[in-house]
């Protein structure tokens, strides 16, 4: 009974979204009061409908109801009850509705919170977001109805997939799709702005916070993902540029670019075609994404559904959700007028290298992850670009964009003074050389770019530090003043000093683990032990352990240093007990500078254990920096003048500068 | 001209959209590409062992009975995608698998089988990638099933799936074993 209640909770979503996306729309046309003024309740509806419908799913899955199909593939009695609530989006059915369902968390927020929003902008705005909603909900209602009953239940499920049984997986897609999602609320508003033909300003306002929000959610998703990885997967890596990846990485780098080309629109009054593009292709990236994991287009360990009915109906979604928006922007682009001049050497200059940057980038890594199916069509070959291709092309270009990112917010709008900018980063230049010198001198036979991209990341982070030093006049008054400077300083003027320290500290730790990584692999009996890196793992004992729904060989090292005892490590090798498949669970013991990874392998039937450890430097930096990363996103969204959908009217209290 | 930028990123999509489309035709088997090696006598190969203590890899030593030879690599996600299925076929249909570490080193490829568990009746080392050639390989993981005289008798391209798996490479087998 309560799923038939969810689908037709999503029936009426649908009624909801289609009304929502076409009378504001045509009410914002003529001038129509009432009609504009239905899409907030309409949003607020849609939005309350597709979260029953999504509670229904989840009461599905916590209460093991096998007659719903997803819950009988993808669930099982025995498990946790945090992997029965995973469940719900472990599939491709309950992740769409996931999906859905943040489309409208972000519609009835701007319906709640835009209520300085001028009415026409807001009707149009969740009009779009509506129309976007339509293409989902009809696309789940069609070709993926997660409520969809089995005539004869089975008695017990087939379980949730062992390796997304998993704390940090649980998170992932949440909060990734927070990010992927959320930047289509900053696509409604570009597009009812082409509708409208006014962007200023108060335009960017209204869009930077939406735009930070997903931002930092998808930066989240993406590290928890990677960490997830790292830990789960037992080969101690954290990337591997695969399809699925780069997706979520490519609007990524398109939201990086919007947030900060949004601020050149707000204070200079220019760049608008551009922020309007970055906006349409920020959701795009997202649409894509969607498109390749779900349509079985191409060959990833992420693939969730091989069906091509699906993978066309996505794909005319696709072609419509973007197509007609950037035919709009091709007509109504060119009438953009930008507003003051432009010199190079000036804040707003470094952004627009900054965005140039990274569009590259994204550009890079779209090729990377399309070539290889382009080559297969065109010629019949089969290929796959990896790590090579990205170091070579998207490493190098990473490179003067770190030098930039320092630079830059010593640059004032308008006109700046890079030999005045230069001379305050000479302490940054000077520790990139010795960090750089350093890491040439730990092992001069690595890759070029590792002590290259060392001594960025450096400069990076110091150039960033001394930015804030001289904001606050930290020893240059007496340090009650610069305790108050300190303490007033607006709050987007911390937000962009810890994302860029953060990006710094996950260089750090993304160049140590890629160029310093060492491993070794042995077979151990009870008793022996094995070196690596002035480190001794000795192999204690192995017993079998058991949880709810697995059982396992536990084994236990102790790893000492010159007879000091360092650490206990406790790798299990696991055998879930429905789906016959082994998975590993690495023992990580982290350290400021490393992370000492232990796996074991298989017994070898002689008494002895494959045995594999790894040395991993600076790994734990990646996840610190990327939660700086995080941390400042939200920082900066508390800021008192973007207080999300809130915006003060133009020309209000303005007067402090707002830096990206 | 000026208005000729603003359309770029249409056409660019467009351009995007339409080699999808092409992607998406369901006449286009990921794993069925056509092999010219299909009915031609397997390629005589010589390898070193990857595993320290066993006998030079030659697939001659096979002759006689089907076999079902599998490229890998430890640095091939998707290998390691289908790695629990290899040891069906010799499960299920009792002939053996040979592995060929392709364009890998041998310590990786050892800590890679470690790992996953050494399905593998005899592996042969490809650290230069020349078996790759000689087979025709498009790419890793690829496999293919040899009949007694040593024929190449199917390829399947990509990762073995459970879907797969029974409905091209079981049938194909059973079909070699007749």
């Amino acid at each position: 009974m309560i799923p038939e209640l969810g689908h037709y909770a999503l029936v009426l979503a649908l009624v909801m979204a289609l009304a929502q996306g076409t009378l504001p729309l045509i009410g914002a046309q003529r001038g129509i009061r009432p009609w504009m003024q239905l899409a907030g309740p309409a949003a607020l509806a849609q939005f309350a409908f597709v979260a029953i419908a999504f509670l229904a799913l989840v009461r599905a899955f916590v209460t093991s109801d096998f007659s719903v199909a997803i819950v009988a593939q993808h669930s099982h009695s025995d498990m946790p009850l945090l992997y029965k609530i995973s469940g719900t989006w472990g599939n491709h059915e309950g992740s769409l509705l996931l999906w859905v369902l943040i489309l409208n968390i972000f519609g009835a927020l701007v319906a709640a919170l835009g209520v300085n929003l001028p009415p026409r902008l807001k009707a149009r705005t969740l009009a779009i977001q509506a129309l976007i909603s339509v293409g989902f909900l009809l696309f789940l209602l069609f070709t993926s109805n997660p409520f969809a009953r089995l005539a004869d239940a089975p008695s017990e499920g087939s379980e949730l997939n062992p390796l997304l049984q998993d704390p940090g997986l649980a998170l992932h897609p949440p909060m990734l799709y927070l990010g992927y999602v959320g930047f289509s609320i900053v696509f409604s508003f570009a597009v009812a702005a082409l509708i409208d033909g006014k962007i200023d300003a108060a335009w960017a306002r209204w869009v930077r916070p939406w735009t930070l929000l997903s931002w930092t959610c998808l930066t989240g998703g993406i590290a928890l993902g990677s960490w997830w990885a790292y830990y789960e997967l037992g080969w101690g890596g954290w990337w591997f540029w695969d399809p699925v990846e780069n997706a979520s990485f490519m609007p990524w780098l398109i939201g990086t670019a919007l947030l900060h080309s949004a601020l050149v629109v707000e204070k200079r009054d220019s760049l608008k075609a551009w922020t309007i593009l970055l906006s349409i292709l920020a959701f795009g990236f997202s649409l894509l994404g969607t498109f390749l994991v779900r349509s079985g287009i191409i060959t990833s360990v992420h693939a969730f559904a091989d069906d091509p009915t699906r993978g066309v109906f996505i794909l005319i979604l696709l072609a419509i959700a973007i197509g007609a928006p950037l035919t709009l922007f091709a007509l109504r682009a060119p009438s953009l007028r930008a507003g003051g001049l432009f010199a190079p050497i000036s804040r707003e200059g470094a952004m627009v290298m900054n965005n140039l940057l990274l569009a590259t980038m994204t550009a890079t890594v779209l090729l990377g992850t399309l070539y290889p199916l382009i080559l297969e069509l065109f010629t019949g070959k089969t290929i796959s670009v990896g790590a090579p291709f990205y170091s070579a092309t998207f490493g190098v270009l990473a490179l003067p964009l770190l030098f930039l990112m320092a630079i830059g917010p010593f640059l004032g709008w308008k006109r700046g003074d890079l030999k005045g900018a230069l001379q305050r980063l000479v302490a940054a230049g000077i520790a990139a050389l010795g960090a750089g010198a350093i890491a040439l001198w730990i092992k001069l036979d690595g890759p070029l770019l590792a002590p290259l991209a060392l001594a960025g990341a450096i400069w990076l982070l110091v150039g960033t530090i001394i930015e804030w030093a001289e904001r606050v006049k930290l020893f240059r008054s007496p340090w009650r003043s610069a305790l108050r400077r300190a303490r007033h300083l607006p709050r987007a003027a911390y937000g962009m000093s810890l994302a860029h320290a953060g990006l710094a500290i996950a260089i750090i730790g993304m160049t140590g683990s890629a160029a310093w990584k060492s491993e070794q692999i042995q077979v151990l009996q009870i008793g022996q032990s094995l070196q690596l890196q002035g480190y001794d793992f000795k192999l204690e004992s192995i017993g079998p352990a058991r949880a709810e729904n697995y059982l396992a060989d536990r084994a236990h090292f102790v790893v000492t240093k010159g007879g000091d005892h360092v650490a206990d490590l406790y790798p299990e090798r696991r055998q879930y007990l429905v789906q016959p498949m082994p998975t590993t669970e690495a023992a990580i013991n982290s350290s400021f500078l490393a992370d000492l990874y232990a796996v074991i392998g298989e017994p070898d039937g002689k008494g002895g254990w494959t045995v594999r450890v790894y040395h991993e430097p600076l790994v734990p930096w990646i996840w610190f920096g990327a939660l700086t990363m995080v941390v400042a996103g939200f920082v900066s969204l508390s800021d008192r003048r973007y207080r999300v959908g809130a915006p003060v009217k133009a020309g209000g209290a303005q007067s402090a500068k707002v830096p990206a | 001209m000026r208005r000729l930028v603003y359309l770029l990123p249409i056409l660019l999509v467009a351009a995007l959209v339409a080699v999808f489309w092409r992607g998406l035709d369901p006449a286009r088997d990921k794993s069925a590409l056509p092999s010219a090696l299909i009915g031609q006598p397997a390629p005589a190969l010589d390898l070193p062992p990857l595993r320290e203590g066993d006998p030079s890899f030659s697939l001659a030593a096979f002759k006689g009975k089907p076999v079902a030879v599998n490229f890998f690599a430890s640095w091939c996600l998707p290998c390691r995608a289908e790695h629990p299925l290899l040891s069906r076929i010799g499960d299920e249909f009792g002939i053996p698998v040979v592995g060929i570490a392709y364009k890998d080193t041998a310590a990786n490829a050892r800590g890679y089988l470690a790992e996953l568990g050494d399905p593998y009746a005899a592996i042969g080392q490809d650290e230069s990638g020349r078996a790759g050639i000689e087979f025709g390989l498009t790419g890793v993981p690829e496999t293919y099933i040899l009949d007694g005289e040593g024929i190449i008798r199917y390829r399947l391209a990509g990762p073995i799936s459970p879907e797969n798996f029974a409905d091209q490479l079981a049938p194909e087998i059973r079909a070699v074993l007749q």
